[in-house]
Parts: C-alpha cells; structure tokens; sequence
C-alpha cells in the first residue's frame, strides 16, 4: 500500500544530507514551510543551499536557519524585504552567497528541472547585468539568453490538504511556488493544515498529483 | 505657480488610459495607486505575479489573511471571477505575452525605452530584482509612472541610463509629473505637458531629445 503520510517531524526529514540544495516554497511567508525549516535545524544538514523567492524576515524559519549557520548560498529573486535581518547581516558579513535570479526564469528553470527540460531561451534579463555571460540567441529578432535548469535534492513545501498518495491542494495566494518546486526536487517533502481519504480531495481539484511527492506531514500552523 | 501634477493625480492620469477589458499588472509602490482611479464603467482585472487574476481592493483589518496578499506582501482581496494559481502559470500569463499592460516606476528610462529600476550604482545592499525583468519584457506594453528629475533635480529621462538595467528598448510610454511621452522608433514624443511649463524648461529638465509635433494639456482633477 503506498502510504506517504509520515508521523513524526524527524521521519519526515529524514536523510536530508550536508550540502543539499533546497527548494523552500513560499512568497514572503504566504506558503512557507515555516515548521520544516525550523525542525531541520535540529536535523543538522549544514552546508546547504536555498532556493527561495525571499530570504527569510525576522528570526524564524528561513531566517533562522540562516542564523544558525546552515546556509552558505541562497538563490532568489528578491532577498531584501522588510524584516530580512538576518540574511543582510550574513551577507554584509560575507558569510552567505547570493545568486539573484528573476522570479519568472527563477520558476521556469525549476519548472524545466521539474519536467526533463535540458534548459530554454527567454528574453527576460537579456541585455542586462543579470543576463551577462550566459549564451544568447536572436529568436524571432529578439535576444534571448539560455538558461539551465535548476534541480533540487529536497523541497520543502507547504500545502493546504493532503492525502496518502501525496495528491495537494493548497490555500490562495500561499499557491506560489508550491507546485513547481514539488515537481523539481528529488525527495519532496510536504506539511499540510490536514490530510483526507483517498478520493476525498476531488481529483479535479487535485493541484499537485501524488507522484511529485514523497512525504506528507500534517502540522498544526504556527501560532 | 507650481502646476505639476501629484502622485494621485499621475496615477489618474495614467487610470484614464487603460482600456476596458484590460489584464493589468501593476507594480510594487507607486504604481498600486493607479488600481484606484480606474473609471467606474470599465472592468479590467489585475494580475499579482505571486499568483492572482481578479486582485481586488485592500480589506478591512478583521477579513485580512495572510495567504491572500499581493506582489508587496500586503492583504489584498479577490474579486468574484478571480483565480489562483502557481508560480510557474503567473509568469506564463507575463512572459507569454499574456498581459495587456504593466505600470512599473523607474529610476531612469532611456530614449529608447530601456529601464533601469532594480538597482543603482550602490552596492552595499544585496541586490533584488523580484519580477521586474519578466514584467518589463513580457507584458504588451509598459508604462513608467515617475516623477520627472529625482529628489535632487537630475533627470530620470536621458540618452543612455547608467543605472543597471531591467530591460532594453521595453517601455512604451512615460507619465510624469509633467508630461506624458510616448517612446517610439523615432524618439521620445511629448503627447502632453503641464501648462505653466514651457517645452524649453521641459527639455531642460530631460536628457534626451524631446520632440514636440503636437502637444496637448496634461489636465488632472484636485486630487
């Protein structure tokens, strides 16, 4: 029976090794898997890289990650937001490395992972500071720049609801980047508000099909 | 006599152009205030990068939730017809070509539509760029709401920018607080300007060619 509810917080990051690239769902804290960052702290993996829209607020999940020395590269779109502390301090320290990436080519290199893509052409970044020194090519006499999928050896996802199978669905705007990095990582790990029966999430209301996910842990949300 | 025109009065004057049936996005800050002005008998429907179609006004502090927010990470609402969706769709609807319109604001814009409005010449804060390279390349035309110099009187419209840039040869019309130009193959064209402005102080107070075949009233009510 496949059965990728797990119990405990421990079980579900489980295996998550030093030098990980992670994928961390979330758009400012809509859609954060604020429990799972928190908890891998306690798991030990160190050396890792996040890919994230943001990097972090305050002093909790990313964020604390990020204090607690696990992180030596974040790879994002936007790292400053109100609040991001502890990332600027890291990076004013220059104890983190950052790769800023727009956020469309951000998704779609982890869309392209995600779907057996070897990378695509986009105009978006072509002609500016962020599109320097990669491979360009006039389509339709427009410049484009190649870029390369970007995989991730876990993700961790927050979801809405969840069932044994690892179908999701999700809460509004908390969506994001959700659906795309559950399909671009290797081991998928998701916290959801609750979990059904099979065939209780109608499968046409099914956002994430099970097969992008290896692990469902129902958390309660963070006060 | 001071006739320019205030913040509300160019996203007014920005609102009065946008056509009925319009998919917009509007960008971080400034721009928000366009969503304001929109005439009463038109429906356009708003786009938020982080996943929303049909973005409707700011609630009120009891209905606010925190996994319905905007591209700024503030509570916003969902209109009846309105859709959520991930990451990877939201940056298919801007890079595909999808969007009508995008308002973005401008640290300079070049006389040939180039914008740079990411990142200046300071480096001691990490770099952000979000959506803005997608937005600017992707939506069908953008306009820039800006005021015309920056705080200290330099110009923010000129030959070549010297600020990074967000994209090349993207923006297809400029609102200032003085003037409305349209940027075209031949140059920047003055379609409108304040009335207690000459076009000499106009181009005095811009870095490129303006030219002038016909140029109207910039009129806006007491906002």
């Amino acid at each position: 029976m496949i059965d990728k509810r797990v119990d405990t917080i421990d079980a579900a990051l489980s295996g998550i090794e030093d030098g990980s690239t992670i994928l961390v769902s979330g758009f400012g804290n809509a859609g954060s898997p604020i429990r799972l960052l928190e908890a891998l702290i306690d798991q030990g993996a160190a050396n890792l890289t996040i890919v994230s829209n943001n990097a972090g607020e305050g002093e909790f999940g990313l964020a604390a990650l990020m204090k607690a020395g696990r992180v030596t590269k974040v790879i994002c779109s936007y790292p400053r937001s109100a609040g991001s502390i502890i990332f600027e301090e890291l990076y004013d320290q220059g104890k983190i490395e950052l790769e800023v990436v727009p956020q469309g080519t951000l998704s779609e290199r982890m869309r392209a992972a995600g779907a057996g893509i070897g990378g695509f052409f986009t105009p978006t970044s072509a002609g500016t500071l962020l599109g320097a020194n990669k491979e360009t090519r006039e389509i339709e006499g427009k410049l484009h720049v190649l870029e390369t999928p970007l995989k991730g050896d876990v993700a961790l996802v927050k979801a809405d609801v969840g069932d044994r199978w690892g179908n999701l669905t999700y809460n509004k705007s908390a969506r994001n980047f959700g659906p795309t990095m559950a399909m671009a990582a290797k081991l998928t790990i998701a916290e959801v508000k609750t979990i059904k029966e099979l065939g209780e999430i109608s499968p046409e209301h099914v956002v994430t099909p099970g097969i992008f996910v290896d692990r469902v842990i129902k958390l309660r949300e963070e006060q | 006599m001071n006739t320019a025109l205030n913040r509300k009065q160019i996203a007014w004057r920005i609102a009065q152009e946008i056509e009925e049936g319009s998919y917009v996005n509007l960008g971080i800050g400034m721009p928000e205030m366009v969503a304001n002005y929109i005439p009463k008998d038109r429906e356009i429907v708003f786009h938020s990068e982080n996943g929303l179609l049909g973005m409707g006004p700011t609630p009120d502090k009891e209905q606010e939730d925190g996994d319905l927010i905007n591209a700024g990470k503030k509570p916003v609402t969902l209109l009846e017809g309105g859709s959520y969706f991930s990451h990877t769709d939201s940056f298919a609807m801007i890079r595909g070509g999808h969007l009508d319109l995008c308002v973005l604001g401008a640290f300079q814009i070049s006389e040939s539509g180039d914008l740079a409005n990411w990142a200046t010449l300071n480096n001691s804060k990490p770099p952000g760029v979000g959506g803005a390279m997608d937005l600017a390349v992707g939506a069908k035309q953008v306009f820039v709401m800006t005021e015309h110099c920056t705080k200290d009187g330099q110009p923010k419209i000129m030959e070549h920018c010297s600020y990074p840039l967000t994209g090349t040869g993207v923006v297809n019309k400029i609102f200032t607080d003085l003037a409305v130009i349209d940027v075209t193959e031949e140059g920047l064209v003055v379609r409108e300007k304040v009335v207690n402005i000459t076009l000499g102080e106009l181009q005095n107070k811009t870095a490129a060619v303006l030219f002038e075949p016909k140029v109207c009233e910039l009129r806006a009510p007491i906002l």
